[in-house]
């Protein structure tokens, strides 16, 4: 047999290349250990863990920090994720300095895990770096003629939005249709069928917004609910899409916060709510919390904006419309998949 | 664990011996001569069909969009320092898991085929394990046991040990998913064996020691060598299990196909599949040296 | 092969510090001490195994069922029958067994093509065969969605359904089988086909009578490897499928949004019933093989 005859061939023994290589892999382990020090907590390092979209924004808004006095000398690690998975992290323990999150109920979380002050919300701007509004992205040219929510429950009319179970994100679209059916003065009750009627024409509920605009993208779909900051990202870099701004959406606002008492780290915040920082942020397609910043109709006011606090708040609304048995969109999802099942 | 699991053509099988053609064995009659040609030709069609529809392609296309706008994009994409630097921390994680589980799947595949003890259904089990969990749920259950709020997260956070969030977890994920391999290699290599050649050695009065060295390891290091070059490949292209335990932190705990993620979020597609492409290559390096050892392998056979 | 080391030195001659059970055994004396010290290295090797193995495998997966049982048995029960968990899991296993059985077939067929046929490109393609299984899960989701989504450039769309589900799957268990198969078809012996065929068998008959029964361990095995893959895929089904709950939403991805949610308790329970789903499979072909390489060969 094969074995019994390379037995009785001359085999190299192959003892001093494995010893080596037990060598060099823990010589590698060693040096892995010691240059996975995440940064330091001292002042002159801040480790920034934000959610994935303004990626792009602070790939200008750090080097401006660092050209300023306050932020000369400071080195940054950056950590970019789905808003709910970096916040989780933080809780578990990834270093973290400044956190800047899609929704409150992120910061929340490291609130109650003890890493954020109760009072960071406790500022002229409730905590709040940027605002934006949810809108409804289309192909270039509107072909399908789509001008607010009443589109899109429409017969024919294909809709994308990211799933609000594995994206919190995403539960920003699902209230911006939700509260604009209230504001335009339908009872709940109306408002639920709405939302029920849409889910009928929602073709693709992707794990992310970036995955759900890919799919768009893509070719998938007449209509992507998304935000309005990346709208404009994608403009910018040259998609054929339009964007709609509804007559009643919902105001978008997103936290940052301090994790501990990193002195940068507070500068770095203070200076992404300075006049100078919102600039930038708005030349991103972020609308600034301050006023004075945006030029003159570079941020369309819609006429009917409202928060999620005239809903309620995240808590009431997670447990009203998203609590996995009983929530509200959790039934309709439900409904939907037991009496369309292929 | 199954007999014949093996990944890669291995020394292996029972009765089966190379062919050989019986002298004076007639010609076939024309017709049948053609309708075999038709079948062969039918059964080509259908295989090679099937590879292209789910195979070619997409190496195509991946190939096509990277290089859609020329090769410069690409260059520079692949040398960006967090690029670089991902790469380089893929290389340094394979590095340490893949020799971990070499190691311990050899004594794991000696235990389950030379070792006398109860419970190895059990340990047949625990190896094979990896194989059956999602890598999501790995990362999930690492950071139940050694995250800052898991079973030993005050313990670590008491001694200075940062597993989570740092490479030493992306290090254990890494060793997770790929730690079946090795194991699942070398014991049906072991098993066909058999102890004749060790226990001749051990009455020739060699020791435990010695007989492993001199015996058994080189009888079973093409076992040994298939399962490295599948660990790591599949250490290479982890995702799902280094994404949730990393913490991606640029430049520091980003892999390559954290990176490659990374782009892809960012519009950056040409950053993307530059990167991808990389990892590819990385990975039909490894097939390459597995298909080099395959011919060497059946050089032997033909003995 | 060289032959082992240190020569026992013959019975009643004294021994170089032989400190054994007598002067006139000190040749066995030494040999006693290295096989002591040879077993204690093979406790010290079992101590270590059992400690990677608990680091790496048995405490990580009883943090898992401790999370999935953390409510009680009814809760567990109430998470892995939910609607959705339940049209997910059922998704998952069915879309798995569609796939294993399209990669038995397949998987075979190529297998024999390699090893059996000669066309140009064969080298290539044979080294191919394993890129599925190597490239990173999330880089084959955006090429499965660039080739098979709407602006596919063979015309073909069928992302968002559940053919792309099995799309996917097939992409990413390519080469189990057709691995498994290939050496066994390399080693085996064609003389007793071809004394079938000069008796007269039909080559239908030569394949199913000689040839499957041979190849059957080894599809098992491929099989069994392709529906533990398949059942945790996550990577490359995120972005082509769409996870619509209750019609393409797979079970990893239901898993991977309870976690998104804190509902790790219904995230874990899930999980543990998809990974005791995958055992269960793995033991059975494992017993299937054995069963038939004692009872075929």
């Amino acid at each position: 047999m094969f074995i019994m005859s390379s037995m009785k061939k001359v085999v190299m023994s192959i003892r001093t290349p494995v010893i080596a290589l037990i060598l060099v892999a823990t010589a590698l382990g060693l040096a892995a250990c010691g240059s996975s020090s995440s940064g330091s907590s001292g002042s002159g390092h801040v480790t920034l863990v934000a959610y994935s979209t303004p990626q792009g924004a602070y790939a200008k808004l750090i080097p401006a920090f660092t050209a300023t006095p306050e932020g000369k000398g400071v080195s940054f690690s950056q950590s970019y994720g789905p808003s709910g998975e970096q916040s989780r992290s933080v809780a578990n323990g990834l270093h973290a300095d400044a956190v800047n999150f899609s929704l409150e109920p992120d910061v929340e979380r490291l609130v109650k895990a003890g890493l954020v002050q109760p009072s960071w919300n406790q500022n002229a701007t409730h905590g709040f770096v940027t605002e934006s509004v949810a809108v409804i992205i289309v192909r270039k040219g509107n072909p399908k003629h789509i001008t607010g929510w009443s589109d899109l429950v429409k017969p024919g009319v294909q809709v994308l939005t990211p799933n609000p179970f594995t994206s919190g994100s995403a539960r920003w679209n699902i209230m911006a249709a939700y509260g604009a059916q209230l504001k335009e003065g339908k009872s709940p009750a109306e408002a639920e069928a709405y939302l029920k009627a849409m889910f009928k024409n929602v073709v693709s509920q992707d794990s992310s917004a970036r995955n759900a605009l890919q799919t768009f993208l893509a070719g998938r779909g007449d209509a992507l609910i998304d935000y309005e900051d990346e709208a404009i990202a994608d403009q910018k870099k040259g998609s054929p899409i339009e964007y709609v701004i509804p007559a009643h959406t919902i105001l978008i606002q997103n936290p940052i916060a301090v994790v501990g008492s990193n002195a940068s780290a507070s500068k770095f915040v203070s200076y992404l709510l300075s006049p100078a920082g919102q600039k930038i942020w708005a030349s991103e397609g972020y609308r600034p919390v301050i006023p004075g910043v945006a030029a003159p109709g570079q941020f369309p006011t819609p006429k009917g904006v409202f928060t999620i606090d005239t809903l309620g708040g995240w808590k009431a609304v997670n447990k009203q419309f998203f609590e996995p048995e009983t929530g509200i969109v959790t039934k309709i999802e439900q409904s939907l998949g037991v009496s369309t099942s292929k | 664990m199954p007999e014949s699991a093996s990944l890669g053509a291995h020394p292996g099988g029972r009765v089966l011996r190379r062919e050989h053609r019986p002298a004076g064995r007639p010609a076939p009659r024309p017709g049948v001569a053609r309708a075999a040609r038709a079948r062969k030709l039918g059964v080509r069609t259908v295989a090679l069909g099937y590879l292209a529809l789910l195979l070619l392609a997409p190496v195509a296309m991946i190939f096509y969009r990277t290089f859609e706008h020329g090769v410069a994009p690409v260059w520079d994409a692949v040398t960006a320092p967090n690029a670089v630097h991902a790469f380089w921390l893929s290389i340094e994680i394979v590095a340490i898991a893949v020799p971990l589980n070499t190691a311990f799947g050899i004594g794991m595949a000696l235990l389950l085929e030379r070792g006398k003890f109860k419970g190895k259904a059990l340990l047949g089990m625990l190896i094979d394990l990896p194989f059956a969990i999602s890598p999501v749920v790995v990362g999930l259950a690492l950071i139940l046991v050694y995250g800052q709020t898991g079973w030993f997260g005050d313990w670590l956070a008491g001694h200075g040990i940062q597993v989570i969030f740092s490479v030493p977890g992306m290090v254990i994920a890494t060793a997770v998913v790929s730690l079946p391999f090795v194991a699942r290699e070398t014991a049906p290599v072991l098993r066909e064996l058999g102890t004749d050649a060790e226990q001749a050695a051990a009455t020739l009065g060699a020791s435990t020691w010695q007989t492993f060295w001199r015996v058994t390891l080189p009888a079973i290091r093409w076992g040994v060598v298939y399962g490295v070059v599948l660990s790591t490949a599949r250490a290479l292209g982890e995702f799902g299990a280094v994404s949730i335990v990393s913490g991606r932190v640029e430049g520091q705990t980003q892999t390559l196909p954290l990176y490659v993620q990374d782009r892809f979020e960012n519009f950056d597609i040409t950053g993307a599949y530059a990167s991808a492409i990389v990892l590819a290559l990385l990975a039909l390096g490894t097939l390459v040296a597995m298909n080099l050892l395959t011919r060497r392998t059946r050089r032997q056979t033909a003995v | 092969m060289s032959a082992p080391a240190p020569t026992p030195a013959p019975l009643g001659a004294s021994s170089a510090g032989g400190v054994g059970p007598s002067a006139s055994a000190g040749g066995f004396g030494r040999h006693w001490r290295e096989r002591a010290g040879g077993q204690a290295a093979g406790v010290l090797g079992k101590g270590l195994i059992g400690i990677y193995l608990s680091v790496l495998v048995l405490l990580p997966v009883a943090a898992l069922l401790a999370k999935a049982g953390s409510g009680g048995l009814d809760a567990f029960w109430r998470e892995v029958t939910s609607p959705e968990a339940q049209a997910a899991i059922k998704l998952t296993l069915v879309m798995s067994v569609i796939v294993v059985v399209v990669n038995a077939v397949f998987g075979t067929l190529i297998a024999w093509v390699l090893v059996r046929d000669e066309f140009p490109g064969k080298r290539v393609v044979n080294a191919l065969i394993d890129l599925p299984f190597a490239l990173p899960t999330i880089v084959a989701g955006v090429v499965l969605l660039a080739l098979y989504g709407k602006g596919s450039p063979m015309g073909i769309n069928v992302a968002f359904t559940r053919a792309s589900i099995a799309l996917a799957l097939l992409f990413v268990t390519l080469p189990f089988v057709v691995r498994s198969v290939q050496p066994v078809l390399i080693e085996l012996d064609r003389s007793m086909e071809e004394a079938a065929a000069s008796l007269g068998a039909g080559p239908w008959t030569v394949l199913r009578r000689i040839v499957l029964p041979t190849l059957t361990p080894a599809i098992v095995s491929g099989v069994a490897l392709s529906f533990a893959r398949a059942v945790g895929e996550f990577g490359s089904l995120v972005l082509i499928t769409g996870n619509l709950p209750f019609k393409t939403e797979v079970g990893s991805v239901y898993v991977f949004g309870q976690i998104q949610n804190d509902s790790l308790p219904a995230a874990a329970a899930v999980s543990v019933v998809l990974l005791v789903a995958a055992l269960v499979v793995l033991g059975a072909l494992t017993l299937v093989s054995r069963w038939r390489s004692r009872h075929v060969l």
